[in-house]
């Protein structure tokens, strides 16, 4: 692997010289797809080539090989942590070393199975090939993620920002406080409950999914327009104003609530992917140290 | 009676503001309502919730109006009676109302209780740090359980058991370590890692398998010249060497071929490339070696060396190992020609036809008449007079009454003692006309110069055994027509007759495996007139049928049996045993071969 910095690489490359972005998928014209596609391509080759008895298995001289290099590989992939957080125009952009994480890591799907010469059972071997798998699977999710969801979220946000969207409900929770004042206690009652809730409760389920089943505003606001719609007091004016104020947070809470879920799939993969990697790599020091302790 | 109404509210800073107002009369309102006289901006309020009379000097009554409760020094109550110099807390909703006195005038101190600050987790609001435990936290926990249960937990259940026999059932945490299934003749090790795995780091010794393979584990040759026979000179194959005794698995360990946990599966055949991978080339590797190369059955292995019998009078028997090229010859010390057994128009013929009934013969002599296969079928029975020849070649000498009697075979001495017992206690057969009923009269010279003959004779009739006995030993007489009579000092001694169970010790072959053939297909015995004729197969007949491990052949042939090394040869040569072959694989290429004829 290169140890130079290609000067390619340089933080001051983030936009091509026709002014377009380069994401870090795109990076260098898919360099290190190719790197990873040659390195899976070789191993695939070696593995068909080369005649391990009885069968394939990661205790042979290729088996070793695959494996050392997929160890290898991993603990430099988890350096991302590390080097994301260092700030510096001096070695590789992070763009680079994004790049080249995401692809190498998928070679390691090949790398990983081909070490494993397809034989897997109910030990610490693969669970280790396991937990890889799940890293590798939260990593595809997240880039997925990455590359469909800054889109949806804009699209969402309709240029609105967080503090604007908190700000905008806790207006609308003010004018509702106030505009209840009027009403009878079992109406502000209703109001109250609106008001008290929390809007995003529920876990992270409810999160995930946008679904919030229980919402106070939602049944309130249902049941305050049922009431002018049926009711014979179509006069109160008060009421009226409340049930404009709720259906105003209801849409509020909507795109809030729809911005929360798309922040949280952006974000939950990681709570798969980083403490996944350190179960991982915690499962790989076992697998090597089980091999020569029963060596 | 007036009441003080002071109401306090803090700025974004923290800081308070402090409102005063004065109320007289002796009552006053609490509510959500503009016009009460104490307004509480909260929903949770009622419109009219309460009222604040004057009971007595120094004591107000709190009381509810439209029967909702209110806290009262943290109780909900509908009615409170306070005296004001003691005090005590209202909360209506959010607010708490703090009654007091000053100069002897209620003082209610209104304030909203402090609600949380919302501002300050907006930046948090919208990540996941409150709905799930924080990464560094799961991160944490996750290595800690997989470095507890697959490391510290099997190694512990290591050294508990190192030294135990057998652990018994139950879970084993270093069972989590094993990489696959045991093969099923070892399966009853599933448990016991520790059978093997004796020392921690340290690979699995021989020691540890010949605990048990005591019988069938025979080194192949000795291993300097197993790893030179190898011929890995190479650089690539010197730095896996120095690998591999580094990491401690040097060459030659059992479990350098013998991979375990590779599924529970039977042994499977022994490949060719396995011993080809030397044999192919070991005269260049093991220059000393008197072993030719060897590649393949079908069009790369050396004509089959037997061992033939250097004189069967010298015990033990020596012998001499020459190629099957050509017809070969070997005394074993019986005359025997197999053409005239098995002639279909002799004498022999004919006896079979006389015996045949009795015997259970057919029309002429045939091969299993006499070669009686062992038990398992792989050979054949060695011949013994008494069971192979007798009935026909009978030692008959003499009869009194109806009982026969034999010289006895295999014993030289004895059948000289016999003869000479018989010529002692016998005279020699009367003259008809000395016939002891008739009556004798005058003048018959004739007779009496019979008798006095005979008389004579009689006398010299134990002389007769030296030449009868000569006779035996002699062309012609019973024993010298099968056997090598030696006549050295003076003494008559028989060769023993060699009868080797294997010419080829080396291969193994299987005669129960071939019995889809017939004898003379391989053995040319009806041509064979004499016994030192070796009727042995060359390797040329055994390729009629059988081609090398992927059909290599170099004629033609018909029906091809494809046969690796391991069909015949042993890695672990064994002294006496078939070569290691999978179960059923036998049967298998037995009906192969039935099928294709």
């Amino acid at each position: 692997m290169a140890t130079k910095a290609p000067t390619s690489g340089l933080q001051t490359e983030r936009v091509r010289s026709d002014g377009t972005h380069e994401g870090f998928l795109e990076y260098r014209n898919f360099y290190w797809l190719k790197v990873a596609l040659v390195i899976s391509g070789v191993a695939g080759l070696a593995y068909a080539l080369i005649d391990v008895q009885p069968r394939h298995n990661g205790g042979s001289g290729y088996g070793y090989t695959l494996g050392t290099i997929g160890f290898g590989l991993i603990l430099w992939l988890t350096m991302l942590g590390v080097r994301k957080r260092r700030v510096s125009s001096k070695h590789w952009s992070l763009k680079a070393w994004t790049s080249a994480h995401v692809y190498l890591g998928l070679s390691l799907i090949i790398i990983g199975t081909l070490h494993t010469g397809f034989q897997l059972g109910w030990n610490v071997h693969t669970l280790a090939y396991f937990l890889m798998m799940l890293v590798i699977i939260s990593g595809l999710f997240g880039i997925s993620a990455y590359s469909v969801l800054p889109e949806r979220m804009s699209f969402n946000r309709d240029s609105a920002t967080e503090t604007d969207m908190l700000t905008n409900l806790r207006k609308i929770d003010e004018q509702l406080h106030e505009a209840a004042q009027p009403l009878d206690h079992a109406h502000a009652a209703l109001v109250k409950e609106s008001l008290d809730q929390n809007s995003f409760g529920g876990g992270i389920w409810a999160r995930l999914r946008n679904s919030y089943p229980r919402c106070r505003t939602r049944e309130v606001h249902e049941a305050i327009k049922a009431e002018i719609s049926q009711g014979p007091n179509t006069g109160d004016e008060a009421l009226e104003k409340v049930s404009i104020l709720l259906e105003r947070k209801v849409a509020t809470l909507a795109r809030t609530r729809r911005h929360l879920q798309l922040k949280a799939l952006l974000e939950f993969w990681l709570y798969v992917h980083v403490p996944m990697t350190f179960a991982l790599i915690a499962a790989l020091i076992a697998h090597v140290i089980s091999v020569f302790f029963y060596w | 009676m007036s009441y003080i109404v002071r109401y306090i509210s803090k700025t974004a800073d923290g800081r308070e503001i402090k409102r005063s107002a004065n109320f007289d009369g002796d009552t006053i309102t609490i509510g959500r309502d503009p016009n009460s006289s104490i307004v509480l901006a909260d929903l949770a309020v009622d419109m009219n919730h309460a009222r604040v009379v004057a009971a007595s000097r120094g004591a107000i009554r709190v009381e509810s109006t439209g029967g909702l409760e209110f806290r009262s020094n943290g109780r909900s109550v509908l009615q409170a009676d306070i005296d004001i110099n003691e005090g005590a807390e209202l909360g209506f909703g959010a607010y708490l109302l703090t009654v007091g006195a000053e100069n002897g005038v209620p003082v209610i101190t209104v304030q909203r209780a402090a609600s949380a600050d919302d501002a300050a987790d907006e930046r948090q609001f919208f990540q996941l740090t409150g709905l799930l435990p924080s990464r560094r936290a799961l991160a944490w926990t996750f290595t800690i359980a997989v470095l507890a249960l697959f490391l510290i937990w099997p190694i512990w259940t290591y050294s508990n058991a190192n030294a135990v026999k057998d652990r018994g059932s139950g879970y084993h945490a270093d069972t989590a370590w094993e990489s696959g299934p045991l093969s099923l003749a070892h399966q009853s090790l599933e448990k016991n890692c520790q059978a093997c795995h004796v020392n921690k780091f340290e690979s699995v010794q021989d020691t540890s398998c010949l605990a048990c393979h005591k019988d069938d584990a025979h080194d192949h040759a000795p291993m300097k010249r197993l790893i030179n026979a190898r011929g890995e000179k190479d650089f690539g194959s010197s730095i896996k060497q120095f690998v591999k005794n580094t990491v401690g698995k040097p060459q030659g360990q059992c479990v350098e071929c013998h991979t375990e946990h590779e599924g529970a599966g039977k042994m499977t055949r022994t490949a060719q490339v396995f011993c080809t991978d030397c044999h192919a080339t070991l005269q260049t590797q093991l220059p000393d070696t008197k072993l030719a190369n060897a590649s393949d059955f079908g069009t790369g292995h050396p004509q089959f060396m037997v061992n033939l019998t250097v004189d069967p009078g010298v015990m033990p028997r020596q012998v001499r190992r020459v190629a099957l090229d050509g017809p070969l010859f070997e005394d074993n010390g019986l005359k025997f020609p197999h053409d005239i057994h098995l002639s279909q128009n002799n004498s022999v013929a004919r006896m079979m036809r006389t015996l045949g009934t009795e015997q259970g013969w057919g029309e002429s002599l045939d091969c299993k008449d006499c070669h009686i296969a062992t038990a398992d079928g792989v050979r054949f029975k060695p011949m013994t007079m008494e069971a192979n020849c007798q009935a026909c070649h009978s030692l008959a000498f003499d009869k009194i009454g109806g009982t026969v009697r034999t010289l006895r075979h295999g014993e030289p001495e004895q059948v000289i003692a016999d003869l000479r017992g018989f010529y002692r206690s016998t005279l020699p057969p009367r003259p008809v006309n000395l016939g002891g009923m008739a009556r004798r009269q005058p003048g018959q010279y004739a007779a009496e110069q019979t008798a006095q003959d005979y008389l004579l004779g009689a006398k010299q009739w134990p002389n007769s055994a030296e030449r009868a006995i000569q006779a035996v030993f002699s062309k012609g007489g019973a024993c010298y027509d099968c056997h090598t009579i030696n006549r050295l000092n003076g003494g008559i001694k028989v060769t023993p007759v060699v009868q080797p169970d294997r010419y080829m010790k080396a291969g193994w072959f299987d005669h129960k495996a071939h019995d889809t053939e017939k004898c003379e297909s391989c053995h040319k015995a009806d041509k064979s007139h004499k016994a030192t004729d070796v009727l042995l197969p060359d390797l040329a007949s055994c390729r009629t049928c059988h081609v090398g491990e992927s059909g290599g052949k170099i004629k033609a042939v018909d029906k091809p049996v494809k046969s690796g090394c391991a069909m015949c040869h042993d890695y672990h040569i064994s002294k006496n045993g078939a070569p290691w072959r999978p179960e059923g694989d036998r049967k298998k290429i037995v009906g192969q071969i039935a099928e294709a004829r």
